[in-house]
């Protein structure tokens, strides 16, 4: 039945204007996003004050609340807050049961029984005492590491992954088209096993031991192989790998180069993470890491000819998100206005943290996201099924 | 626009070629329709066209295709994208990505479109193919039809000058396959697209061919205009069947020529009551399966609503409906092994005739109370031959001293299948009987079959009324699910329809599926209002066929 097509109709509801009609809604470049949150989780990484990390942690939730969309992916947040929760608990908890660090002036509050350990095992003390000092430093501890995982948990709440996958680089384009269809291929698994399992019941199969594996695995997995022969030849029938030509001479340079490239990477993030590494491993080899892995990806991407549908486009708001969290991290690092103390204080002997105010700034200038990227697109997919009209 | 000259396929492990010396053109701006028997060669000479066969299949290619000038041989499939573009038949294997707009620009990004011209090609796209509210929409959760719609639109948008389309409405209801065949047809005429199209149901596409590729089955292909092909090929649709056995000339192809044209024959036949479709059953028939109130919910949305469904032996019962009106459901709640929320159903013993309930009894008593084909057969296949199977289907079920062996059953349903092949390696009417086998060995008296039909030809579904027919002259009750109308008015007696999870319909299948204007058999709708459903009946009814004009 040839359906009549629509020909004027109301603009759909995400396509209007938000409220105050100033700024069109659309979805900000994933990779901004994600620029964003990861200099916020390096921010923190240098904090160890948990006025600050309460801060940041309601940063998120603002620029979160104002920017999210109504995907699927963007529901995953709570998910993230639990996951934050038991970081913390496992800190507290271990903390408690391997009794250490316990100096004799400390505050205790209760004492666990203790569990002789055995000569060969004396380094380690179960039991004991328990001190508020312990307590509080691994609360702190696991606070930190659990708003860096909360920062993470934005940037994949906030940006669509799928398209940050598609701005992967040419020479990594491959490995895109592997997610996304290993994710589109998962559900079908499952429903392939689903299925299997239903029917071995027809048979009266057996429903445990190898027997009933084999009754399973075997179907599934010659239906997938199927599957996958066929998506093969539709994938090469729709122009897949066209002129995808590469010199053995090519390839291996781009291998060598990304290897490098990878290796600087690393070895920058953990000299700049970590204060105690000597200065050569900081900036410089971030710095030499990126400048290869740029070039392998571009020798990598010469010779692929492929256009993007959609490409999301870099423009003010995307400078201005990213920038504020880089400019964050940059004041927290540089440790201007403030002193380097109040953002690790010590809680010997305790005291209430005090709130730097530099610091507390470049956290709140972080939260400018919330405002500086364009409202998100509403749910464009209605929430009944679309029926035929014949 | 497409040429084969001299055109041999021959596959390693198979000894005959597969295709013998073709010489065939295809013009501009053609429906050419190909059809023939499961394993003839129609998906291999598809393959041919945009060189899947034999870059990607491997075997031999011998001879010359072109198309559009490009010969197949010094490009492979994916430099011949932006001239040929392939559905196949299940549109869900073909997806690469998960969005309505994205699979449609999947192609083009491939080809290196500029992104403007490629924000215009899918707005058309989606316009053409009247996909345009459904842009956004995830793939999976579209249904059938529109799938496959996306599927013809996704290789729509790099432009190409040939379309092939390999069995595109196999999977679809009657309503669904309309929508994409509509489509198809639009293309066809407003763009002057080139399309190759092979179909089982004939019946669907034949008027809409200009020109129709039959191949018989030795490696030949015979090729001309559809109303001379289809005067002595070995496949035909029953308008055509029709057609033949009164005698017009030249052959019709629509309803509406052929209405016209058997004016005459509807005269005649007004004096004459139609004889029986199926030979009369016997008078006796003791309720086999009897369901009340049966309802299925998945996460508290009904899937089957309080369906009542009596069984008895010796009947056929077709069963159809949309995809996703609770069909699969049902069936499998009076096998047991579905869900069943609530409502009782209740089965005879064939043993001592006691009532029990399959759902309460464990899964090996089940099976010997009902017996069910699931929709994909060969998910009930796991060992590597033939044999192997057979021998584990009569050590599951373990039959009384009198009860045959799975052999004997199989030989019984499709003889001369050898012990050593892999179940893999069966046609789909093969894989059906060895299926249909395994479960008889337990000796059920009731049958289930969920689309049985999907994927099987005019032969094979003629085998399948014959094994159905022997069923139920053994006094079994046997229930079919399928959406083909033809297979409906020549196998069962009896329709029951669903919408939506309620029994809309249940009585004859004349007196339900005359008066359907979506599941008239065309033998119905060419003598309507006579009550003629097979065209057996008229050949039967019309001793001198021939003679009328």
């Amino acid at each position: 039945m040839s359906r009549s097509t629509v020909t004027a109709k109301p603009p759909a509801p995400g396509l209007v204007p938000d409220t105050r009609g100033r700024r069109l809604p659309r979805t900000l470049h994933p990779v901004a996003w994600w620029i964003w949150a990861l200099a916020l989780a390096t921010a923190v990484s240098r904090t160890n004050n948990p006025l600050l990390l309460f801060l940041v942690l309601a940063v998120l939730g603002y620029v979160i609340s104002m920017r999210r969309t109504e995907a699927p992916w963007a529901r995953g947040f709570a998910y993230y807050l639990y996951l934050a929760l038991t970081v913390v608990a496992i800190r507290v908890v271990f903390r408690a049961v391997f009794a250490t660090g316990i100096t004799p002036r400390d505050h205790f509050l209760f004492s666990l029984p203790h569990i002789p350990t055995p000569d060969w095992y004396a380094g380690i003390q179960l039991g004991g005492p328990v001190s508020l000092e312990a307590l509080l430093s691994a609360a702190t501890d696991g606070l930190r590491l659990a708003c860096m995982l909360c920062c993470v948990g934005a940037a994949n709440t906030l940006a669509n992954p799928k398209r940050a996958l598609r701005v992967l680089p040419g020479a990594l384009y491959e490995l895109g088209v592997a997610v996304t269809v290993s994710i589109s291929v998962a559900p079908q698994l499952v429903q392939s096993v689903q299925r299997v399992r239903r029917a071995r019941r027809l048979r009266a199969g057996r429903h445990k031991g190898l027997r009933a594996l084999r009754g399973i695995v075997v179907p599934v997995l010659e239906d997938a192989l199927e599957r996958s022969l066929r998506l093969a030849a539709a994938m090469d029938s729709r122009g897949y790998g066209r002129a995808g030509t590469a010199t053995r001479r090519s390839r291996r340079m781009t291998g060598a180069l990304m290897l490098l490239g990878m290796c600087g990477l690393c070895a920058g993030a953990y000299g700049l993470l970590d204060a105690t590494a000597p200065q050569l491993l900081g900036l410089p080899a971030l710095a030499a890491g990126a400048a290869l892995c740029v070039a392998g990806l571009r020798l990598g991407g010469r010779r692929v000819t492929r256009t993007t549908y959609r490409a999301d486009p870099w423009l003010f708001p995307e400078w201005a998100v990213a920038g504020c969290g880089v400019l964050s991290a940059a004041l927290l690092f540089s440790g201007a206005g403030f002193d380097a103390a109040e953002l690790n204080p010590s809680i010997y002997p305790l005291s209430w943290p005090t709130l730097p105010p530099v610091p507390a700034a470049a956290i709140l200038l972080a939260g400018a996201a919330g405002f500086l990227a364009p409202p998100p697109t509403a749910s464009r997919v209605p929430a009944q099924r679309t029926e035929e009209t014949t | 626009m497409i040429t084969f000259d001299r055109v041999s396929v021959q596959y390693e492990d198979t000894a005959a070629p597969v295709l013998r010396d073709v010489d065939l053109t295809v013009d501009e701006g053609e429906l050419c329709l190909v059809v023939g028997h499961t394993g003839v060669g129609k998906s291999t000479l598809l393959g041919a066209v945009n060189g899947l066969v034999p870059h990607f299949t491997g075997g031999t290619l011998y001879g010359r295709v072109t198309v559009d000038g490009r010969d197949t041989a010094e490009h492979p499939p994916r430099e011949l994208a932006d001239v040929v573009g392939v559905v196949g038949q299940d549109p869900l294997d073909g997806f690469v990505t998960d969005t309505v707009e994205e699979e449609l620009a999947y192609a083009m990004e491939q080809l290196a479109v500029p992104p403007a011209t490629m924000r215009k090609r899918v707005e058309e796209t989606l316009d053409l193919l009247g996909l345009a509210d459904l842009r956004h929409r995830a793939l999976h959760e579209l249904s059938g039809g529109q799938q496959q719609r996306v599927a013809i639109g996704s290789v729509l948008t790099a432009h190409p000058r040939v379309l092939v389309l390999d069995e595109p409405t196999s999977a679809l209801d009657p309503t669904a396959a309309e929508e994409v065949l509509a489509a198809v047809t639009r293309l066809v005429h407003d763009l002057g697209v080139t399309v190759l199209l092979a179909e089982h149901r004939l019946e669907r596409v034949v008027q809409y061919a200009d020109r129709v590729i039959h191949l018989p089955g030795d490696g030949l292909v015979v090729c001309g205009p559809p109303a001379e092909v289809f005067r002595t090929s070995s496949i035909a649709p029953p308008i055509v069947e029709l057609g033949r056995a009164a005698g017009w000339d030249p052959l019709p192809l629509s309803i509406r020529d052929a209405r016209r044209a058997a004016k005459g024959v509807r005269e005649r036949l007004a004096r004459t009551t139609p004889p029986p479709v199926r030979p009369s059953a016997p008078q006796e028939r003791p309720r086999l399966l009897r369901a009340r109130g049966v309802t299925v919910s998945y996460r508290g949305v009904p899937a089957v609503r309080e369906v009542g469904l009596d069984l008895h032996a010796g009947e056929i019962t077709a069963l159809m409906g949309r995809n996703g009106s609770g069909k699969s459901s049902l069936l499998w709640a009076l096998q047991g092994s579905g869900p069943r929320t609530a409502g009782a159903v209740t089965v005879a013993s064939p043993a001592d005739g006691s009532q029990h309930d399959p759902g309460k009894l464990p899964a090996a008593r089940a099976r010997e109370l009902v017996g069910l084909v699931p929709q994909t057969p060969i998910d009930l296949l796991y060992l590597e031959t033939v044999k192997h199977e057979l021998d584990q289907a009569d050590a599951e079920s373990a039959p009384g001293p009198g009860g045959p062996s799975a052999r004997a059953i199989l030989d019984r349903l499709a003889p001369g299948i050898p012990d050593a092949t892999h179940p893999r390696d069966l046609s789909e009417g093969q894989k059906l009987a060895l299926v249909l086998a395994i479960q008889l060995a337990a000796a059920p008296q009731v049958l289930l079959l969920d689309e049985p039909t999907r994927g099987l030809d005019y032969r094979a579904k003629s085998n399948l009324i014959r094994i159905v027919d022997d069923l139920a002259a053994e006094g079994r009750a046997v229930v079919i699910s399928t959406h083909d109308v033809e297979f409906v008015a020549r196998a069962a007696e009896r329709v029951v329809v669903m919408a939506e999870g309620d029994v809309v319909a249940d009585g004859p299948t004349a007196e339900v599926i005359v008066a359907s204007p979506v599941f008239a058999p065309q033998t119905a709708k060419i003598l309507a209002p006579l009550p003629y459903l097979t065209v057996d009946q008229v050949t039967a009814a019309l001793p001198d066929s021939g003679t009328a004009s």
